[in-house]
């Protein structure tokens, strides 16, 4: 029961605003103590506005909008089977940093059938304040 | 930077490393965080979230580098891997990579014999 129709749908834009302590917490998380993500004196020092967000702060940004595929009911995906299957990220613009509006949207990419497993590919696109792309994702999820 | 380089990280994951990564990331999926759940699922117990290990396989990629500049933006332009085995939340990550030619670092993650990630490609600038 695959909806090849839905391939190319768009979900409606998130939009997400970037907190210094938000950085702060995901780089904790992750056990990165680079001084630009944690250090704002030194963030400033090398010219940035802000703390700066590490290149897969994308997750936090727009990670919120796999779950409009996830929960898609016109893809009706068994939440429960879900596995990641494979992930792409590009950063072609300027380094996010606090104080910025991401705006992300997400699509439905390519849905396909192999020996009983199920890839979704979602695509994500994110745009900050100003307009440039900060990140371009490409989401696989496998349904077993 | 340096062609050839060779590069190498190793992360120990503690037993709530899940537990903040949730809530730093926002995937709340029990399988990450509660041990019942994961065992009624067929695991031996909670696993590592992917998108973690990933940030691992980001952070080696860049090691050494200027991770982001004002003018160019990140130094990590692009990186694309394929989630593999389950990691658990004891055992070292080892997140393992040799720079190429033209910015191009392939990697990969391991947990003991388990391969986390494999085929992991940044593109570094």
């Amino acid at each position: 029961m695959l909806n090849s129709e839905r391939i190319g749908h768009e979900y409606p834009p998130l939009v997400y605003a970037v907190g210094r302590e938000k950085i702060r917490e995901y780089a904790a998380a992750v056990g990165d103590t680079e001084p630009l993500y944690t250090d704002l004196d030194a963030a400033r020092a090398a010219g940035f506005a802000d703390l700066v967000a590490p290149p897969m702060f994308a997750v936090v940004y727009a990670g919120g909008g796999l779950e409009q595929g996830l929960f898609d009911p016109q893809l009706g995906i068994d939440f429960q089977r879900v596995v990641h299957g494979a992930q792409e990220f590009s950063w072609p613009g300027p380094a996010v940093v606090a104080g910025d509006e991401i705006t992300s949207v997400f699509s439905v990419g390519e849905i396909r059938e192999t020996a009983g497993l199920v890839f979704y590919e979602f695509g994500s696109r994110s745009v900050n304040q100003a307009g440039a792309t900060v990140c371009e994702g490409k989401w696989t999820i496998i349904v077993r | 930077m340096d062609d050839h380089r060779q590069i190498e990280l190793v992360v120990t994951p503690d037993p709530y490393v899940t537990v903040r990564y949730a809530g730093a990331s926002g995937d709340f999926n029990p399988i990450h965080i509660d041990e019942e759940y994961a065992r009624a699922a067929g695991l031996e117990g909670r696993i590592l979230h992917g998108l973690w290990t990933m940030a691992q396989v980001a952070r080696a990629a860049v090691q050494g580098a200027e991770v982001a500049t004002p003018e160019d933006g990140y130094a990590l332009k692009s990186l694309s891997v394929q989630f593999r085995g389950m990691g658990k939340l004891f055992g070292d990550v080892v997140v393992r990579g040799a720079a190429e030619a033209d910015g191009v670092v392939k990697l990969d993650a391991t947990q003991g014999e388990t391969r986390l990630i494999r085929n992991a490609r940044a593109l570094i600038h």
